[in-house]
């Protein structure tokens, strides 16, 4: 007998008035606390409450604007039609949520608007992917198709996220200083350029460091031939730079007060900063870093509840909202959906839906060199 | 009246036992936890290997790396620690020896920052310090620069940071030493011939050492064991030993280095606190939360 069953025979003997009310609970008091100790029944209790028909699904994203037209256009008329809540958690970074989920119950945790192809390798090896039915999320047929493969290939053919959004990580600097066709004619070599030291930031995240440091000393970041080359661009990089920023906003905040002049930046938050009236230049440069962002379904999550809500939040109209919140276009694919009008100004879109002219992170071959690469980025930002 | 003898052995021991289980729970298991994690390894995709491996350990305590941010971190606290006693002290023994009679609210003063988060306080140097910070506006609006110092990001500004953090600290822990030293003392000491100056440094600073010792060595643990600080007000060059934790756990998810790293801070700091109870006993840090 399994602990749901011997929790309803004793609710049933309760409500039968075999037992009382002080017994009742003593005896669920009892449980809980032997099960809190141990931790396994009880985890096999959640996971058993999350398999069947769920009263609730969990959502963690970004937070701010996307949450609410996340809110708004998804999970209230999710809620309308299906019953289930969908209770909605945030997180500060993609490393935090790894490894708050590596820490959870198998259930604890079930969606997530995740970085893409990079972290979901690292779920996959994680043993945290699911496997969605793709029958049960028609709107994923209006998705870019080069920006499904890269997942399927990870996961042997079957897919554990839908992809959402994309952007890139170029280079932004402001125009008081730097022109347009400055910038243009130094690319990524505007970052270790000794006439702005002090004024140039940098993402403190050891992929985008190498993938720059790989630019620099002009090598493929996908098939880096020479890595000391790349780790001494690291170093030159580092001993000019103010300040190695860790968040969007503080990005945002260090280009907005002329702290910096110059530092790669999110696509997105360029333009909202661009939309604040500020005079910054964006330049992806030849071979620039392109990224998506993927709503990922973690294993133990009550699948056919999680792909429905997927199905709505692949919705245009929804997509569509997310993307102006956040300034990032949509995965959907602008040759089979109409886009309106805003999302085609925004940094980074294609129109053709290819994304031909943009590079990704190779998961293959970046996740077989994160242990080793992470570790020594560790050192080499601290003087070594 | 052997059982009587026994059963009022065991009285204090089931009286304890509520403080001893919640300890145990919260305290010493998840130690031990990590001790545990500590000897498993990383695999290639993130997962641990469980098992009995020293190479955390032999990595951990054969690595310069680690001992020179070891070092750092060591300096940094030293640096704060210093700092906020010299300058804890004159707030605190002028709260000890006024005769204000809102001595009170320049005690609830003194606790004022503690309501405010302390990353919140951290951050409020970037709109004084920066470019075009307070201090900046100011120096160039009455023409002593032409353009803004650059001041934020460095490790001045992570010691400056840790100062405004743990000076309350410092502050309180000195206020209750020197709130408790006999004034008659000090009176005593004049009126044998003492000026006011000699008194201070042949009486008072004597009597409040233990408070100043409590304080000091709060401020050097918890500066040594920050994190925030340096990833707020620091440059890419900037890290005390705890980032290391932070990102062995949290960026490289290599849970159990990060075990062996914390364990080897815990041990350093554990080993301060053992050394200071040993010689001044830790009472005196207590009083200053009464």
């Amino acid at each position: 007998m399994d602990d749901t069953k011997r929790y309803e025979r004793l609710l049933n003997r309760y409500r039968d008035r075999d037992i009382n009310r002080r017994t009742f609970l003593t005896a669920l008091g009892a449980a809980g606390v032997v099960a809190g100790v141990t931790g396994g029944p009880m985890g096999m209790l959640a996971r058993k409450a999350m398999a069947a028909t769920p009263e609730q699904v969990r959502f963690d994203g970004w937070g701010g604007v996307v949450s609410e037209a996340f809110e708004k256009y998804a999970f209230a008329p999710y809620t309308k039609k299906t019953g289930i809540e969908v209770v909605s958690g945030t997180f500060g970074g993609a490393d935090e949520y790894i490894a708050r989920v590596k820490a959870s119950q198998p259930g604890e945790f079930n969606l997530a608007h995740l970085s893409g192809v990079f972290d979901y390798a690292r779920y996959h090896g994680l043993e945290l992917t699911s496997e969605l039915n793709e029958d049960n999320i028609p709107n994923l047929k209006n998705v870019i198709p080069t920006l499904v493969e890269p997942l399927r290939k990870i996961t042997g053919g079957t897919i554990s996220a839908v992809p959402y959004d994309y952007g890139t990580t170029g280079i932004a600097y402001n125009r008081k200083y730097i022109s347009d066709d400055e910038a243009k004619a130094k690319g990524a070599k505007l970052m270790v350029d000794e006439a702005y030291k002090g004024k140039i930031g940098g993402w403190g995240e050891w992929k985008t460091r190498i993938w720059y440091g790989a630019m620099q000393s002009d090598q493929d970041p996908n098939n880096i031939q020479d890595i000391e080359a790349v780790w001494d661009m690291v170093r030159a990089h580092r001993d000019l730079a103010l300040k190695y920023w860790s968040s969007g906003a503080e990005l945002m905040s260090l280009l907005a007060e002329e702290e910096i002049y110059v530092t790669e930046g999110w696509s997105g938050r360029i333009k909202a900063l661009q939309d604040q009236g500020h005079d910054i230049g964006y330049l992806d440069p030849a071979g620039g870093l392109g990224w998506q962002e993927c709503l990922f379904v973690l294993r133990g999550s009550p699948m056919a509840a999680c792909e429905e809500l997927l199905n709505f939040m692949l919705e245009p109209e929804v997509a569509i909202a997310v993307a102006e919140g956040q300034s990032y276009p949509p995965a959907l694919d602008p040759q089979k959906i109409e886009l309106g009008e805003v999302i085609p100004t925004l940094p980074a879109f294609d129109p053709s839906g290819t994304l031909s002219s943009l590079s990704f992170f190779d998961p293959a071959y970046w996740n077989e060199n994160e242990a080793d690469w992470s570790k020594t980025f560790s050192r080499v930002q601290r003087g070594y | 009246m052997a059982a009587d003898v026994a059963g009022a052995r065991r009285t204090p021991w089931v009286l304890l036992s509520p403080s001893l289980a919640t300890i145990s729970l919260l305290l010493i298991v998840p130690m031990l936890f990590i001790v545990v994690y500590s000897f498993w390894l990383r695999t290639a995709t993130g997962a641990d290997q469980v098992g009995f491996y020293l190479d955390n350990w032999i990595e951990v305590l054969g690595d310069r790396f680690y001992r020179d941010i070891l070092f750092q971190t060591l300096l940094i606290a030293f640096y704060t620690t210093v700092i906020c006693a010299f300058v804890g002290y004159i707030p605190a023994y002028f709260v000890a020896n006024t005769r204000m009679k809102s001595k009170a609210f320049l005690l609830l003063l003194l606790m004022l920052p503690f309501w405010i988060s302390y990353i919140i306080r951290t951050m409020s140097w970037i709109n004084i310090l920066g470019t075009s910070g307070a201090l900046n506006t100011l120096l160039i609006s009455i023409g002593i620069i032409d353009d803004p110092i650059q001041m934020l990001y460095n490790q001045q500004t992570v010691v400056l940071g840790l100062v405004h953090y743990l000076l309350p600290f410092m502050i309180l822990n000195v206020y209750v030493s020197l709130d408790g030293i006999d004034k008659n003392l000090t009176e005593a000491a004049q009126s044998l011939g003492c000026t006011g100056f000699q008194a201070f440094r042949e009486v008072t600073l004597p009597l409040s050492m233990p408070g100043l010792a409590a304080g000091s060595l709060l401020c050097f643990v918890l500066a040594a064991g920050t994190y925030i600080t340096p990833i707020v007000l620091g440059g890419p060059r900037d890290a005390m030993f705890a980032n290391l934790v932070f990102e062995a756990i949290v960026t490289q998810l290599n849970w159990p280095l990060g075990s062996a790293l914390s364990l080897v801070l815990l041990a350093l700091l554990g080993a301060l606190v053992v050394i200071y109870t040993r010689y001044l006993g830790i009472d005196q840090i207590a009083k200053s939360f009464k």
